[in-house]
């Protein structure tokens, strides 16, 4: 299984994802913002980072790269595409998903590893987890407020489509403590925590076992290589 | 060259923590008349050739498409500035 990864300029964690999906036995390829080329890619992750330094709106320029209309089409198509941090940000913004991200109501940057809660299990990222697990990958934004209208808040809600939800603490300002979502199809995720910096012992967050050990965001991936085997 | 000036603030109803920290400011140098700061945008876009209806309108849609998004900001003026 060959799955994406795009770089913007900009982009932070395109090497992290990568490495992620090499870790978990798929091949990941290296794909460009101004390239009008999946290059036969299974699946995409839009990666996190400051594309064109968050100008306009953070993920806004990016949104609009050249490779964003065949993304569009991929996801509209059924493909999985996962959306972390600006990646996500971008998937709002090419209105691939509902609701938008502003600047956490703390005015603060936020580092900290962070407890999510996974409550739908059925999506093409989400589905080797537990339903109701709880995880810890590591969180760092400036604006991850998510935000939507109270129509929208409610079909989320009803339609079981917040796929995370924090745990403990609100760490930037989201209604209904909403880290992630998913499109009503489940192939499209996005979320700002950071699950491809939990994928290795020694660079995860803390557990309770041993430092840096948390590998909790293999399984975004091992979810979508099982889901494309299947 | 002739400029329309297209202005877009954050939905009043949302959280402006950016102005919120300003206005904190503003209060700690004692400048107690002011009780609410927001911060907003202010696009100026320089047409090449006179400003006809087209190109307003098509300031007005990139004002709502491009340069705002909708979910978290209102357009609140698409001007031409002479």
């Amino acid at each position: 299984m060959r799955i994406g990864v795009i770089t913007f300029p900009g982009s932070l964690d395109d090497h992290d994802a990568l490495r992620a999906i090499r870790l978990v036995g798929a091949e990941p390829v290296a794909l460009w913002h101004g390239e009008h080329d999946l290059h036969g890619v299974d699946a995409i992750v839009l990666p996190g980072g400051f594309s064109y330094g968050d100008y306009l709106r953070c993920g806004a320029i990016a949104s609009h790269s050249p490779i964003m209309a065949e993304v569009v089409q991929a996801a509209n198509g059924g493909m999985p595409v996962l959306g972390i941090c600006n990646g996500f940000q971008m998937l709002v913004e090419a209105h691939l998903l509902p609701g938008g991200l502003i600047r956490n109501d703390h005015g603060h940057f936020i580092r900290r590893d962070q407890v999510l809660r996974v409550e739908n299990n059925t999506t093409a990222w989400t589905n080797d987890f537990a339903l109701n697990e709880e995880i810890v990958i590591p969180l760092k934004n400036g604006e991850g407020g998510y935000i939507a209208n109270e129509e929208t808040l409610k079909e989320l809600e009803g339609e079981g489509r917040v796929a995370f939800r924090y745990v403990g603490m609100n760490p930037n300002g989201s209604l209904n403590d909403i880290a992630g979502i998913t499109n009503a199809r489940g192939n499209v995720v996005g979320l700002m925590p950071h699950p491809e910096h939990a994928v290795e012992p020694g660079f995860g967050p803390n557990t309770s076992q041993r430092m840096r050990s948390g590998v909790d965001g293999l399984k975004f991936f091992t979810s979508v290589l099982e889901g494309v085997l299947a | 060259m002739p400029t329309i000036v297209v202005e877009v603030m954050p939905k009043a109803e949302l959280l402006d923590p950016a102005g919120k920290a300003v206005a904190g400011a503003l209060a700690r140098l004692g400048h107690s008349s002011f009780t609410n700061v927001r911060i907003g945008k202010r696009f100026e876009l320089t047409v090449d050739g006179p400003v006809t209806d087209a190109v307003l309108a098509d300031a007005q849609k990139i004002a709502e498409e491009i340069l705002s998004n909708q979910v978290i900001e209102d357009v609140t003026s698409v001007v031409e500035v002479k």
